[in-house]
């Protein structure tokens, strides 16, 4: 059953990226390290490499920190606000990397909010250059990565014991110990797993650096782009590949010394929480540290008023909700901020002026955007089935019977999450070169559903794990037969469940840029790939009126998801 | 004799190398309640699902109302279950969960309605009707999987633990309804517990199952007045086993001669076959035990009182005999202000009526 899937990863991700990395050490005469001598014989590309390292980890570090508080909240409050929160986050997620770094730019820009703002305060004078500088680039990819921090913190934090820290209470600890001694070390696993996720991710962005850097934060993905897109230079950009490749896989090894890879996926990590590799020192290092951090807390809660310390410890505090609340603000309110510039005739600058639904309609009967919603349509609903056909056999096995090698098979199936997508891409775009699927809706679809096709797997074991089969031998014992079982018991209570994994796939598709990039071949584009063919030519007020079309469309997309989800895990 | 409804012979299982349940056969009367009580593991759930037809057995053949139905699919065989967790489905209402075996059937709206209606009035609860699994109580829940059942009228129905999720007050209640439910329809139920009590109140007969085989097979009284082993005194309730042997064996009993005195005793038959010389053990169950203050020196088997628990309309007397080598012994009083002795440390002789003594096989086995 879970033959097709490890013919398509066969296929569409270790040949293709076997094949880049064999490209890098391989001229017409054999065997060569000429790539690798020019890689490393001027300063460039280490540079470029280091400044890639330094943006990576500066956003890892912002969006744990800041990412935390946020999944703490989310974790601790009740139904109704945590669906509101949750909205904002998943809003954030799912809208296109590209429109929120475009936003980023407006903003940013010498006529945007901020400048309109710091000069209407009289804090700057003339405009200040907020623009291609490390601070905006830091701005977009804390934005663009945040929300995946906070939602790999959450899954662990929502399996944490709520009673853990009330018993510690009830044992003497006050609510710092207690936070800092128990909540805080169960928590670990999800920091780490967010800080490995974005790191990860990070490392191998391009549209941030591209759209609001400057020359000096290029970063390593940029420099493939280039030698592909300029020169063809298969061999330099293998070269580079297997670089960032060796990075990426130096972190894990790491990561895995550290914690254990085994703590990257799934519940599991919840239950054995404690980081168990970490060896005497560090750790009882890191124990001093939090008591100290504990007994700290404590100690500021006992200086304040005593009505203050009496509420209730499961109440979050006021400091905490408003830094939440101020940070959500600042992840959606850019692209919020698209839609009144969307319907203004005053060019993207703040405050919009007139109305005007121009911008929409020279989308509308502008025959590249619309083929390339079509495009994209199609590709996302081709990719959706794919992944469905070939990751829910998959995803049966791997629930429901004993295979050797199940964390082994696993972590392969995942692979495509971890690889840089940017070597994925350019493989891609050679193999499809040369078996002819450049620019074809197919290899659009085969390479979509590569990157795609883990979600589906994995919110379909999810959703199988909690299906009861014991429902199944009821519905026989009642007289249905196998197919009516199946048409009135199975479907029904999976078909939420499959549905939303379907939207997931879909929508990975619908943003997808990357592969895109190279294997639309300069025609057909899709939906991001026009997008970013404009952006990156010009900063015009149709972008603003297709990014206002893309969130929309995606705000609805998550509306029907997190129903179905609802409607999947309320019973 | 009553025509069996149900028929097993040399039904067995194994899962691999371990045998879940070895060549058993088993006649269930039509009407009949039968239980099948037992430790966990001991094969219940599985004898009851080769019964369904939730699994295949290796061996052996059933037989419902004299048809032979070893490799008829769940669906095509006469059989209702109520499953431990209930397994009601989640996307449909308490009205459709009822009617879906009646639309599996082919019946009409009309006469599916009018039959739902029904028996939801059975478990008296129509007022649920629209409401969905899981904005019903456990017991609810539970009545709702009984009323799924017995809508369609299957020859058997069988129930795996269907009480072992309520609490105790609601379980009492539960088991008289089932009573009632099984009178006024006289089905043939099939009943698992682990619960001796619910056993002995619910049964027409027990079934006692140990690793994988049927330990005994009777009547509650049966079983608890005449064990075949020591593993049915053990499981039903408590019992004193002293170790003896046989001297003889007439129509009446035996003559024993009891180990620990090596003085002649009395006891009454289990209904199985004894010879002179076998090693037995006699079983006397605690409320057949008599308890009187002793000075030192009586005779018979004397012993301290170590404890004394009252709970609630029974007192138990735990007594370590003085005799070195003899186990703890229990009786048990009818709970009232004073009577027995009760003080901790005092010497108590012990005695019981040869015929409340009862001889079990001591094969060594269990
Ligand atoms: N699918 C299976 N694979 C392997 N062993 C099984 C399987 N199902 C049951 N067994 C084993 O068979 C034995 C009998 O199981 P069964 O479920 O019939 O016990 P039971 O009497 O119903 O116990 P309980 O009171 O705990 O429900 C157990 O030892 C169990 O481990
Ligand atoms: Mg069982």
């Amino acid at each position: 059953m879970g033959g097709p899937l490890a013919l398509l990863l066969v296929c569409f991700l270790v040949y293709p990226v076997g094949q880049l990395l064999l490209l890098s050490v391989q001229n017409d005469s054999g065997f060569t390290l000429a790539q690798y001598r020019q890689l490393f014989a001027s300063s460039v590309y280490v540079d470029v490499l280091l400044i890639t390292l330094k943006i990576s980890l500066v956003t890892t570090l912002v969006c744990v920190v800041t990412g935390y508080p946020i999944a703490y909240l989310i974790s601790i409050v009740g139904k109704d606000r945590k669906a509101r929160l949750l909205f904002f986050v998943l809003l954030s997620f799912w809208t296109s990397f590209l429109v929120r770094a475009f936003a980023w730019v407006v903003l940013l820009g010498r006529n945007g909010v901020i400048n309109k703002l710091l000069l209407s305060l009289g804090i700057v004078s003339t405009p200040a250059s907020l623009l291609y500088n490390f601070g905006s680039v830091l701005v977009g990819m804390v934005n663009a990565l945040l929300p995946l921090a906070v939602l790999t913190m959450l899954s662990v934090m929502e399996n944490i014991d709520r009673n853990l820290p009330r018993a510690a209470a009830t044992l003497g600890a006050g609510p710092g110990m207690a936070f800092w001694k128990i909540y805080f070390p169960l928590s670990l696993p999800g920091v780490a797993a967010a800080g490995i996720m974005v790191f990860v991710t990070a490392i191998g962005f391009f549209i941030v650096p591209a759209l609001l850097g400057g020359r000096r934060e290029t970063m390593i993905t940029q420099l493939i782009i280039d030698q592909i897109q300029q020169t063809m230079n298969w061999g330099f950009a293998g070269a580079i590949s297997v670089l960032l490749l060796l990075v990426v896989l130096v972190v894990f090894a790491a990561y895995d010394r550290l914690l254990g890879l085994s703590t990257m996926t799934g519940a599991a990590t919840a239950r054995k929480a404690v980081p168990s590799r970490l060896s005497g020192p560090i750790q009882k290092g890191g124990d001093t540290l939090l008591t100290l951090l504990g007994s700290l807390f404590d100690g500021i809660i006992d200086l304040l008023p005593s009505r203050k310390r009496d509420r209730n410890p499961d109440q979050p505090g006021l400091g905490l909700q408003m830094f939440v609340w101020a940070m959500l603000l600042v992840i959606s309110l850019p692209t919020l901020l698209m839609i009144p510039l969307s319907f203004g005739n005053g060019g993207l600058n703040w405050p919009p002026q007139g109305f005007t639904l121009h911008w929409y309609e020279t989308v509308l009967v502008s025959p590249l955007w619309t083929q390339a919603l079509l495009r994209s349509l199609m590709v996302g609903i081709g990719t959706g089935l794919l992944a469905m056909l070939v990751g829910t056999p998959a995803a049966f096995l791997l629930v429901r019977s004993e295979i050797p090698g199940k964390a082994a098979w696993l972590a392969f199936i995942l692979s495509p999450i971890v690889v840089p997508r940017m070597i994925i891409a350019v493989g891609l775009f050679y193999v499809f070169a040369r078996i002819g699927l450049v620019g074809s809706a197919f290899g659009l679809i085969l390479g979509h559903t590569v990157v795609a096709v883990p979600y589906v797997v994995m919110t379909m074991m999810a959703v199988l794990r909690n299906y009861d089969t014991r429902l199944d031998l009821a519905a026989q014992s009642l007289g249905a037969r196998p197919f009516a079982t199946l048409r009135h018991i199975t479907f029904p209570i999976l078909g939420a469940g499959m549905m939303s994994s379907f939207l997931f796939a879909f929508a990975t598709s619908f943003d997808e840029l990357t592969i895109a990039l190279f294997a639309t071949g300069g025609l057909n584009a899709t939906l991001p790939k026009q997008f970013w063919d404009e952006v990156t030519l010009q900063v015009s007020p149709v972008i603003a009126a297709v990014s206002t079309c893309l969130f929309v469309f995606m705000g609805l997309l998550i509306f029907v998801a997190e129903h179905l989800r609802r409607r999947a895990a309320a019973r | 004799m009553v025509p069996s409804s149900l028929r097993i012979s040399k039904l067995s299982k194994r899962f691999g190398d371990f045998v879940a349940l070895a060549p058993t056969s088993l006649d269930v009367g039509k009407g009949e309640f039968l239980t099948l009580l037992g430790p966990s593991g001991s094969g219940k759930t599985t004898l009851l699902s080769l019964i369904a037809g939730l699994a295949r057995p290796d061996e052996g053949r059933i037989l419902i109302d004299d048809a032979d139905v070893t490799h008829s699919p769940a669906y095509e065989r006469d059989i209702g279950v109520v499953f431990q967790n209930y397994a009601l489905f989640p996307h449909m209402s308490v009205e459709d969960n009822i009617a879906f075996p009646l639309k599996m059937r082919k019946m009409s709206d009309a006469e599916a309605r009018k039959r739902t209606m029904e028996a939801l009035e059975t478990v008296r609860l129509p007022h649920v009707a629209k409401r969905y699994p899981r904005e019903l109580s456990g017991g609810q829940q539970q009545r709702i999987a009984l009323a799924r059942c017995i809508v369609y009228r299957p020859a058997i129905i069988l129930m795996d633990e269907p009480l072992g999720a309520l609490d105790k007050k609601l379980r009492d209640q539960m088991q008289l309804e089932i009573k009632r439910i099984h009178r006024e329809l006289r089905t043939t139920i099939v009943y698992v517990t682990h619960d001796q009590e619910e056993a002995m109140t619910m049964s027409d007969r027990i079934c006692l199952m140990n690793s994988g085989t049927i330990e005994q097979l009777g009547t509650p009284e049966d079983l608890y007045f005449r064990p075949r082993s020591v593993f049915v005194a053990d499981f039903l309730g408590e019992s004193n086993l002293l170790s003896a042997t046989v001297r003889d064996v007439d129509a009446d009993g035996l003559d024993i001669v009891l180990t620990h005195q090596q003085a002649g005793s009395r006891a009454v038959g289990n209904g199985a076959r004894f010879t002179a010389g076998e090693p037995i053990k006699v079983m006397v169950r605690p409320q057949n035990l008599h308890v009187e203050s002793a000075t030192t020196g009586a005779g018979g088997l004397t012993g301290r009182l170590v404890d004394v628990m009252i709970s609630g309309s029974l007192t138990r007397l735990y007594i370590a005999p003085e005799t070195a080598g003899l186990p703890q012994l229990v009786a048990a009083y009818p709970t009232r202000s004073s009577l027995v002795p009760h003080e901790i440390g005092q010497l108590v002789s012990v005695g019981w009526n040869p015929s409340d003594a009862v001889a079990i096989g001591d094969s060594g086995g269990h």
